[in-house]
């Protein structure tokens, strides 16, 4: 009884989970859900989608000290990949979240200011190539049933990499949207067993490289030494 | 070579850092390198210290007054945890300290080990660095890169996270010198076009005003921000740290910024054609409300750390160097300009503040003794040549507004975070970093008892503090802010008292209480005349208020001189 109280008075039924009001109000799809905050966010002011790409040395405990400064300035971050570079030593984070100019400034300027980063910059979807990727496990008796599943992996130019009398592995690279729009059309037909979409990786439009030349500067540098 | 073991090779580092001093307290995962240092006491003088706290914020004291790093010297576990607050004091405050924390060996490290924290999860949000030595080997490097970026670019605390293996391990000592890293560059080359444009934007100024920072005082630039200010006759104030940046004295120093800082710096700020900020951050506490701070001027902005240009007031234009280079390389193109009229538009507010604040303040007739005037009374009586420790609240308002400064490092005081209990051992370090100079320390009795144990300390070095105690029998500032923001009530503000004179008295320091207006001067006389350290408690109004105040959010030009 009390729990049913509680959740009809927090009047968040989304989250609290205590009532059957939550059970049919948590239903929305993530996608839409997604996208709706999306849209929220690009209203709100002037917020956006920041995909900041960082460049570090190689050293223990560094992810924990730049996700902590996008943690103080209270900016969510929405996706997040970290790996070695192309530049022998050097690793590259690659961070979005929505939040606005100034902010994505000063989240660059207190990132490069731990004392091991090598770099940090922000950017917008028009100054860099993006892609993610999305692995779904699907049911196979539901494929098998439905002939529209493998219409619709078809249509969206995905991979079935495995299959078995029980599931099939779906693999789909691609922006977000696409990724999304795919996950939105098979969950219509109930066959999405699993859902998991990687983070973001980009690689910059520019004409020149940031990083190398930076690198270059800092060598010669210690030469003058 | 002959091997050594890792402890050794840490004081052997230490050594080839010029250290010279270690606050420190001993504890079991530390004790491989207290046996060193048995071995290395003539050259590395160890001050023990009565609680970890108190030997970061000595290393602090010592630091600042000398322009030195400090070095503290802690065990694992709690030994480090009660070094944090110092840490994330000497962050705020830009000083250069090497925290050494003993650590549980690499073996044990994530088992929830007797004594283990882990130290660099800990600190490294509120360090400039925070390192683990897990190998005797990285010993000498860690060391060198430590003291490297502590004391390089803007200052600030570096964590050393000493696992025992590390210290017991043996190895093949040999020097390291750090003095690169590719991925930080504390020594930012000038932009000969900002230093152009910021000369320009000066010469077209017809009302420019200056803000000086603790970062005039950490670049030793005195000379250099001098000559600027002299050339084109530009009135500036400055901030809490930077207030012995330039001499008070200076014809064109208009006093203090800030919350509780002097009304013609603050009121001028909202007047000013052209804001050049130099070395400070634009700290909440000196601009009060953001969007109506200085909206009519320019801003220049010259810094040495980046990451402070548009971080709370958009700048017009950023100079990122060393305001030792930047500031004469301006001076150069600077023309010579006289700003009569603007800098006289200061007199009516200087004087305004003088009659309702500072005259009362510091030459009260009768009542109850004031924090103001004795203050002002130890600063003369020292010829303003002291060094003054402040401990937080209204004492540090009181001390800073009414002390005054000739030489250079010759405020301490905890600025950015605050800290109560910063002021006892901050002096005590002040007094090792600064042999030739008189410390004063001025502390309300709330915060003295924070720190208090340090009195042992304080005993065992013969350490010459200069402790006066400002009694009011309240934790002042905040009753101040019950008084002002919530209905005078004193909510757990009110403070039963000990007799301090009986405990200095415990620690064999001189001691002597003042309550009469007419035993001030000789007391402090006494104080002064006394070797070595004294304790003198004055009792003060015990409901007086810190003025003049701009409440938290105001704008900046609205100082309330009266309550
Ligand atoms: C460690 C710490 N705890 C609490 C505070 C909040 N605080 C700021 S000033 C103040 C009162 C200080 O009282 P006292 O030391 O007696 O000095 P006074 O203001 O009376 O001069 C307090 C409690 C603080 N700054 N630091």
């Amino acid at each position: 009884m009390a729990t049913k109280s509680f959740g009809g008075q927090c009047g968040d039924c989304t989250t609290c989970g205590k009532c059957d009001k939550a059970l049919q109000r948590s239903k929305p799809p993530v996608q839409q859900q997604i996208k709706e905050t999306m849209k929220e966010m690009e209203q709100e002011n002037s917020t956006k989608l920041y995909t900041f790409i960082i460049y570090s040395e190689n050293v223990p405990g560094l992810l924990s000290q730049i996700t902590a400064v996008f943690t103080r300035r209270q900016v969510n971050i929405e996706s997040l990949n970290v790996c070695a570079s192309s530049t022998p030593g050097a690793h590259k984070y690659t961070i979005t979240c929505f939040c606005d100019e100034t902010m994505a400034k000063m989240v660059v300027a207190q990132v490069e200011k731990r004392i091991d980063v090598l770099q940090a910059h922000y950017f917008t979807d028009d100054d860099i190539f993006i892609n993610e990727t999305c692995l779904l496990k699907v049911s196979t008796p539901v494929m098998l049933a439905n002939k529209d599943v493998s219409k619709l992996i078809r249509f969206h130019g995905a991979h079935v990499v495995e299959v078995n009398p029980t599931y099939a592995i779906v693999e789909k690279t691609g922006i977000t949207d696409e990724i999304l729009h795919l996950y939105e059309s098979l969950s219509k037909l109930d066959c999405v067993l699993q859902f998991v979409r990687s983070g973001r990786i980009a690689i910059t439009k520019s004409f020149t490289e940031h990083l190398d030349a930076y690198l270059a500067e800092r060598e010669k540098r210690r030469q003058e030494k | 070579m002959e091997k050594i073991t890792g402890a050794e090779a840490m004081m052997r580092a230490l050594e080839n850092e010029g250290v010279d001093i270690l606050f420190g307290y001993p504890g079991g995962a530390i004790m491989p390198t207290y046996d060193a240092l048995y071995d290395h006491k003539e050259t590395l003088h160890h001050v023990l210290v009565r609680h970890e706290q108190g030997a970061v914020h000595a290393a602090q004291g010592y630091a600042r007054v000398s322009g030195k790093v400090g070095c503290a010297i802690v065990t694992s576990g709690p030994g480090a945890t009660n070094t944090v607050t110092g840490i994330a004091d000497a962050m705020a405050d830009s000083t250069p300290l090497v925290v050494i924390c003993g650590q549980v060996g690499v073996a044990m490290l994530g088992t929830d080990a007797f004594q283990e924290v882990d130290v660099v999860g800990v600190t490294s949000p509120a360090s400039k660095w925070s390192y683990q030595i897990r190998r005797a080997e990285d010993v000498a490097w860690a060391v060198s890169r430590a003291f490297y970026i502590a004391k390089s670019g803007r200052p600030g605390p570096v964590v050393l996270d000493f696992a025992k293996n590390a210290q017991t391990g043996m190895v093949d000592y040999q020097p390291a010198k750090v003095d690169f890293i590719r991925s930080y560059d504390p020594y930012p080359q000038l932009n000969m076009d900002n230093i152009k444009q910021a000369a320009k934007m000066i010469n077209d100024s017809v009302k420019p005003f200056a803000l000086i920072g603790q970062g005039v005082e950490i670049g030793g630039a005195r000379k250099e921000v001098e000559a600027f200010l002299e050339k084109a006759q530009i009135p500036f104030g400055s901030t809490l740290l930077g207030l012995s940046a330039l001499p008070t004295e200076h014809p064109l120093n208009m006093g203090m910024l800030g919350m509780h800082g002097n009304l013609g710096p603050n009121v001028m700020t909202n007047q000013c054609d052209l804001l050049i900020a130099i070395g400070m951050r634009f700290d909440d506490r000196v601009t009060g409300k953001l969007s109506t701070y200085a909206k009519q001027a320019k801003v220049i902005h010259f810094d040495i750390d980046a990451a402070e240009f548009n971080k709370n007031v958009h700048v017009d234009l950023a100079v990122h160097g060393d305001c030792k280079e930047s500031i004469p390389a301006v001076t150069e193109l600077l023309d010579e300009a006289k700003h009569d009229s603007w800098i006289s538009g200061f007199k009516p507010y200087a004087e305004k503040e003088f009659n309702k604040v500072i005259d009362k303040a510091i030459n009260p007739k009768d009542g109850p003794l004031l924090m103001g005037e004795v203050v002002r009374k130890v600063s003369e009586a020292s010829n303003n040549e002291a060094v003054l420790v402040t401990d937080v609240g209204q004492n540090q308002m009181f001390g800073c507004r009414y002390f005054k400064y000739t030489k250079p490092r010759s405020v301490i005081t905890s600025g950015g975070i605050g800290t109560m209990g910063f002021g006892l051992p901050a002096a005590i370090g002040a007094t090792f970093g600064a042999p030739d100079r008189t410390v004063c320390m001025f502390c309300g009795d709330g915060g003295l008892q924070m720190t208090i144990q340090e009195f042992g300390t304080i005993m065992e070095q013969g350490a010459p503090v200069k402790i006066i105690l400002l009694n009011n029998n309240f934790l002042g500032n905040v009753r101040q802010w019950q008084a002002m923001f919530f209905n005078h009530r004193y909510s757990f503000t009110p403070m039963a008292n000990p007799d301090y004179e009986l405990i200095a008295k415990a620690y064999n320091i001189p001691a002597k209480t003042v309550v009469e207006r007419k035993d001030l001067d000789k007391a402090i006389a006494e104080m002064l005349s006394t070797p070595g350290p004294y304790l003198l408690q004055c009792a003060i109004k015990e409901v007086d208020n810190v003025l003049p105040m701009t409440p938290p959010g105001a704008d900046v030009d609205n100082m309330l001189l009266e309550i």
